[in-house]
């Protein structure tokens, strides 16, 4: 899959969140998704950035735009050092929180994207990857 | 910090939010709405997001929150506005957010709590009857 | 070699160019180009001989490889062509015979040519077949292409179409659905009634689904997220027109409707009418008798 542009940025304050959105929108539509997709990428990375600050102790994201198949898309992948989640099934359900979200995080920006991944184990930390596609 | 203002309309209180919120500006809106409810003797709150673009789960919570406990105050908080991206977002987000009175604009949003005023005046008539 | 072969069949064309394009034009004609209607004479003239000028001038540059940069304009040519004449409405062989037909004009021009050796000819009718089956596969896929943007196009057009939001009154919205509602349609339909309740201001959307014939899990899930999603903006939804069977499926499903739903649009109205503060009054008695008496007169019951 080509990546034709690529951003990082670092999770390490509240603000970053609010960064990590604005940086999304702004891919969001030099890919030229829609209204409601922008908004729908937007908010899973709000989701998961707040995630990779809360749960995980920071992190970054590297944001990029990607291209398969005459497809454009966007492409997030948030990673931490932290503790990492042992059961990610569980993670995944509505409801589950291990903090002070409302436990739609995780499950939530599964189901505003096209694609999502992740991969973590106790003590390496967490990825996750999403994607949404024009 | 930065914090949103409120304003003071009659016996309602109206907060327009216009910057993208970080978590602690929304967190302090929350703890700032509940003190003014009491201080001001609100019985209506209408929190105006026409200008937000991203409702996420934290927001949304602030919202529900913000509603939960005008209820426990005796105040009706409307949020107004809601643009329809922002709206299937949140559904597919799995926030239906319930317990929050919602309206198209401020002005619908003002007459709804007017009307619960005005029903509820009227209730208080009818017992000293 | 091929750098030898392209000049040899490039050589070919500019030497026969006086003969070998009123032959082309003359052989386009007879596979009955024109009738079509579609294309002017003047214009065919003038696509086949600029693109004539554009496969010699990439012949001499570039030899004979096709996807290559001396080819791109004589490749971009035969895009152009393509595509207006798969929104035109020409045939893909009709497309196709423009590169087709232009093997015999050379082949003729060869067999006149009386210095070359048989190896030479055989070469030269190889290396120009080659050369044509490629361009000519080329064009055959740029227009497929542009028949499934046309495609595609219309497809977005039938989905804006089908999905109509009315006015019935100030702030009462319907949206009529007709046909199967897919996942896509469904979308497309939401973001639309979404859209009109905040440029109209409406109070209340009536979504009427009398003329869809099945709903399945999907559907009602769509459903039902564009009235909470409605419910989020401060607008009611009232669903209308609910068939026995469809009901019944959602039941099943264990949906459980947190939305006011009638059995007919009239009646959602009513109720949408009567949330809005408003009633429909009879202005005026209908009674038999007060009817004009021709009418009276030829009813016969």
């Amino acid at each position: 899959m080509p990546t034709t542009k690529t951003e990082r940025l670092g999770i390490k304050i509240s603000d970053d969140v609010v960064r990590v959105r604005q940086l999304t929108r702004m891919l969001s539509v030099e890919v030229g998704l829609g209204l409601v997709d922008q908004t729908k990428v937007v908010t899973a990375a709000s989701e998961l950035a707040r995630n990779t600050l809360d749960y995980g102790g920071g992190g970054e994201v590297i944001a990029e735009i990607v291209e398969q198949g005459g497809r454009r898309g966007v492409r997030l992948t948030f990673e931490d050092k932290g503790p990492g989640i042992a059961d990610i099934e569980q993670a995944l359900k509505d409801g589950f929180t291990s903090g002070r979200g409302m436990g739609l995080g995780l499950g939530g920006a599964k189901r505003l994207c096209n694609e999502f991944s992740i991969v973590s184990a106790p003590g390496t930390g967490t990825k996750v990857t999403i994607a949404r596609w024009k | 910090m930065d914090r949103i203002p409120i304003l003071k309309f009659g016996n309602a209180l109206l907060v327009t939010i216009q910057v993208d919120m970080h978590d602690r500006l929304a967190t302090a809106l929350e703890e700032d709405l509940t003190s003014r409810i009491v201080s001001n003797n609100a019985r209506g709150v209408l929190i105006d997001i026409s200008a937000l673009e991203v409702v996420d789960s934290f927001i949304g919570r602030m919202l529900d929150n913000i509603a939960a406990v005008s209820r426990i105050l005796d105040a009706d908080t409307v949020v107004v506005g809601m643009r329809p991206a922002v709206a299937i977002t949140l559904v597919e987000l799995g926030l239906s957010l319930t317990g929050v009175k919602t309206a198209l604009n401020v002005e619908r949003g003002m007459a709804m709590i007017h009307d619960r005023l005005a029903g509820s005046e009227a209730d208080d008539a009818d017992d000293e009857d | 070699m091929a750098a030898q072969a392209g000049s040899d069949v490039a050589s070919l064309v500019s030497n026969n160019e006086k003969t070998i394009l009123p032959e082309w034009v003359e052989l386009q004609k007879k596979a009955g180009i024109l009738h079509t209607g579609r294309i002017s004479e003047g214009e065919l003239q003038a696509q086949s001989k600029n693109f004539l000028h554009l496969l010699h001038e990439a012949l001499t540059q570039g030899g004979t490889d096709t996807t290559g940069a001396a080819f791109e304009p004589a490749r971009g040519m035969l895009a152009d062509l393509s595509r207006s004449r798969a929104q035109q409405g020409f045939s893909p062989s009709e497309t196709a015979t423009f590169i087709f037909s232009l093997k015999r004009p050379l082949f003729n021009a060869l067999n006149r040519d009386n210095t070359l050796s048989a190896e030479q000819i055989a070469s030269t009718v190889w290396t120009s077949t080659a050369l044509l089956d490629e361009l000519g596969l080329f064009t055959l896929e740029i227009f497929q292409k542009s028949r499934e943007e046309v495609i595609v196009r219309q497809q977005r057009e039938i989905a804006e179409l089908s999905t109509p939001v009315v006015k019935l009154w100030e702030g009462i919205l319907a949206l009529p659905l007709i046909g199967t509602l897919d996942s896509q349609r469904t979308q497309v339909v939401m973001e639309n009634l979404l859209q009109t309740i905040v440029d109209s201001e409406a109070e209340i959307a009536i979504i009427d689904i009398t003329g869809v014939p099945t709903v399945d899990t999907l559907t009602a899930q769509h459903l039902l997220k564009t009235v909470a999603a409605a419910r989020l903006m401060g607008a009611d939804c009232l669903i209308s027109g609910i068939r026995p069977q469809i009901a019944q499926t959602m039941v099943h499903l264990g949906v459980e409707l947190n939305v006011i739903s009638k059995a007919s649009l009239a009646d959602a109205f009513a109720v949408a009418l009567r949330q809005t503060g408003r009633a429909v009054v009879k202005t005026k008695r209908i009674e038999g008798f007060a009817l004009p008496e021709k009418k009276s007169g030829g009813q016969g019951a």
